[in-house]
């Protein structure tokens, strides 16, 4: 998963707007940047085939 | 004082220092006076204390002294100076968690509940340790308080982001500091500071009276220069706590007894795969020593630890978001720029994704679980490399030039994912130590424990002593 500068500039300012947040211009490239780290990220999560059934840990116990 | 016994002080481990108090030999007050001058003598190289808790340690150490002239038992921790990460409640300070932000809210009404049980063991707080800004980090690095310095080169980074614990414990200010680990924040400045750090299970110790980053990652624990100090002060924490909803009801389960009954029959085994991808060469040697000198010819690969990174790498960012959105809102600019504009992205990710993290996390968790039926311990490195240069921004893994802040930990964060005990135990190759992770199965702390105390009975794991100028007690 890797988008466009373009795509995540428009889902930065989207989310931005929703959520209520202001970014100084200078902050965007380093948000970008680390959008786009979690996008590759997120990529190798989604590669992993679970199935359906599959339990989440969301309160996790070892 | 001579300065063969100024040099006995500052080397001290915590279990000389009780056993001295214990015995009448020691003087409490002495030893946390000697703490509080190393502090102030060294804190303005090292920037590793924040805060200072000096009349508070005076008092609790002449106390010591006075029950022990009463004839009262000490503690097994009787006048052991110890820090704790400045992300710890102490009462009368504010938890600034390594923040500008929480400098403005109240102070604390009471301590965290392991700096009261360290202290009810006769353990006495001296201060509060520098951190990267809301544990968000793996550097050390922090814009508001400035970087904590690695002792064995001060241009160098004590990794974090509990890098005021690992460079005051590193630099000889105090034998015991505690830290905080969610994807690696006590096994990276253990590995960069070379000394030795514990995070014990998911949900063993009590987290209560701690400021938060990712709630189901977090971890506290202690750092340490030897194993018998870590398993001491380990055993002096463990327990319930109805005040942590996720510590555990188990009873505790002491380790200390038991770290010199040897590994005869404990199956130990590499990690390979991933775990060799990436590391530089003084890494693979630390490893390439512990496999040595433990006769461990085994390799055993953790399936899709790499997925595993990403996906604990995709909650932390989430989580951490949510957590600080508020904060985001209203005063951006108060943030350490680094961790601003990763939790800003945080707040843009797809819950989708979070999802499948946490159905990744148990579907992982099983099959890790399923390796420890034929190994007990599985030894991998706790960095990719020995600690970088402070300012340095990128780092080269696997020939691909990549960000540093959140790749220092692409060895720990598969292991913490998942909540499994490890000792980070430091191996002393050159030009400066690297930490390799002693990995045990959910709760077995003791056997991870007994094999970093094989290794530094061996001499293949050393805290080794920086060269700094010690004041002359």
């Amino acid at each position: 998963m890797d988008p466009s500068q373009d795509t995540l500039d428009a889902l930065i300012a989207a989310n931005a707007a929703l959520l209520g947040l202001v970014l100084a211009p200078e902050w965007r490239a380093t948000v970008r940047q680390s959008l786009a780290v979690s996008f590759r990220l997120a990529a190798l999560v989604e590669d992993i085939d679970l199935p359906d059934e599959a339990e989440p840990a969301p309160v996790f116990e070892a | 004082m001579s300065s063969a016994s100024q040099g006995l002080q500052t080397w001290a481990t915590a279990g000389a220092i009780a056993a001295g108090v214990a015995s009448g030999t020691h003087s409490a007050e002495r030893v946390v006076a000697g703490a509080l001058e190393r502090i102030a003598t060294l804190n303005p190289t090292l920037n590793a204390v924040t805060a200072v808790t000096r009349d508070r340690a005076l008092a609790k150490a002449r106390a010591i002294d006075a029950d022990g002239r009463n004839g009262r038992v000490a503690g097994p921790l009787a006048g052991v100076p110890f820090a704790v990460k400045n992300l710890f409640d102490v009462a009368g300070l504010t938890t600034v968690a390594g923040s500008r932000i929480n400098r403005n809210y109240p102070p604390a009404s009471a301590d965290a509940t392991l700096i009261a049980r360290l202290e009810a063991q006769g353990g006495v707080l001296v201060g509060a340790l520098n951190m990267g800004e809301y544990a968000y980090d793996f550097t050390g690095e922090n814009a508001h308080d400035g970087a904590s310095r690695n002792p064995h080169d001060l241009d160098r980074m004590t990794g974090g982001s509990s890098g005021g614990s690992g460079g005051a414990v590193a630099g000889g200010l105090v034998p015991i500091a505690l830290g905080s680990d969610t994807n690696g924040s006590i096994r990276v400045p253990a590995s960069l500071c070379g000394i030795f750090g514990l995070k014990p299970t998911y949900g063993r110790l009590s987290r209560a009276g701690t400021f938060p980053f990712v709630s189901s990652l977090d971890h506290l624990g202690p750092l340490a220069r030897c194993v018998a100090d870590l398993a001491l002060s380990y055993d002096a924490m463990q327990g319930p706590d109805p005040a942590d909803p996720v510590c555990t009801t188990r009873q505790a389960e002491p380790t200390a007894h038991a770290i010199a009954r040897g590994i005869e029959g404990v199956r130990l085994a590499v990690a390979g795969d991933y775990f060799r991808r990436g590391a530089h060469r003084e890494s693979l040697e630390a490893v390439e020593r512990v496999a040595r000198a433990l006769g461990v010819t085994r390799e055993v690969v953790l399936p899709k630890a790499a997925n595993a990174r990403a996906a604990a790498y995709i909650i932390t960012a989430t989580e951490a978001a949510a957590l600080h959105l508020d904060r985001i809102r209203r005063v951006p600019g108060d943030f350490d720029p680094d961790v601003r504009d990763r939790l800003i992205a945080g707040t843009m990710i797809p819950a989708t994704f979070v999802a499948k993290a946490q159905k990744l996390r148990r579907w992982y968790r099983t099959a890790i679980l399923e390796l420890f039926r034929d190994v007990d311990v599985i030894i991998a490195p706790a960095t990719p490399c020995s600690a970088p240069t402070l300012g340095q921004k990128t780092i080269v893994l696997d020939g691909e030039e990549l960000p540093l802040r959140p790749n220092l930990g692409i060895f720990t964060q598969p292991i913490s994912f998942i909540g499994l005990p490890v000792v980070a135990v430091p191996i002393p190759v050159e030009p400066l130590p690297v930490a390799v992770q002693v990995i045990a199965a959910p709760w077995r702390e003791d056997i991870a424990l007994r094999v970093a105390y094989v290794l530094e009975s061996m001499g293949v794991a050393v805290a080794p002593r920086p060269n700094l100028s010690y004041p002359d007690l």
